[in-house]
């Protein structure tokens, strides 16, 4: 049930910012239902998947993605994602609680100013 | 051509930051669309939700071979998301774009001091 709640909360949340969901999956699958930072992490991003195919569909149809955009930023991040989730594996939870957190932090403060 | 550069190295940083925090890169994405390449802040929106999709796949397929994805929760999340996006994306086209970056900082901020209070109480793992 609670897994429920998050996934309506992060397809609004996704729809109204653009940001695939994962930015409130991941903290409330932490501090909610406490998970590690790990499984927390991966099982956002396969969340992630379907969150953003199904918005990605919805706004196709409002005719308000560009194709082209989205694949100079997008294929390129392909092979980031690999190399982030290697990475991953290599760092303990708390360090990637802190750096998610500093992440976080940083993009909401630029944004404000 | 400067810009396209530009614009694919955040690409590839956001997807490394999607592999690493499972966040679908999105909070990179958005900032570049517009900033580098132009986009509106709506079309930004729209478009980094495609743009997302192909990392986040690849990146799932390499955590679950990790054995990191509890996969039926992933469904769970992502099924009830549907509903989510529907609401969310007549929300978007009512607001007015300032108001839709004041509520994505505002977000990220609390969220932030929130993961960071929790990890920074959090013992050692040798003291139980």
């Amino acid at each position: 049930m609670r897994l429920v709640v998050i996934g309506l909360l992060a397809g609004l949340f996704s729809a109204l910012l653009g940001v695939g969901g994962g930015t409130v999956v991941v903290p409330l699958l932490i501090l909610v239902v406490g998970w590690e930072e790990r499984p927390a992490m991966a099982t956002s991003l396969a969340a992630v998947a379907l969150i953003s195919l199904v918005g990605a569909v919805t706004y196709w149809f409002h005719g308000e993605v560009k194709p082209a955009a989205a694949a100079v930023v997008g294929l390129p991040a392909v092979a980031g994602a690999v190399a982030g989730t290697a990475l991953q594996q290599r760092l303990a939870n708390r360090t990637l609680s802190i750096a998610f957190a500093a992440l976080l932090a940083a993009l909401g403060v630029r944004m404000l100013v | 051509m400067w810009a396209l550069l530009a614009a694919g190295a955040l690409g590839a940083v956001a997807g490394v930051l999607a592999g690493l925090f499972g966040v679908g890169g999105g909070i990179l994405f958005v900032p570049t669309l517009t900033l580098v390449l132009g986009l509106t802040q709506i079309h930004a929106e729209a478009t980094s939700l495609l743009a997302i999709l192909p990392a986040a796949v690849v990146g799932a397929w390499r955590q679950r071979a990790y054995g990191n994805v509890r996969t039926r929760a992933a469904l769970v999340i992502g099924l009830a998301a549907i509903a989510g996006v529907e609401g969310g994306v007549q929300i978007a086209e009512e607001l007015p774009q300032h108001v839709l970056r004041r509520l994505f900082a505002v977000l990220m901020l609390i969220v932030a001091a929130q993961i960071a209070w929790r990890a920074a109480r959090r013992r050692p793992s040798y003291a139980s």
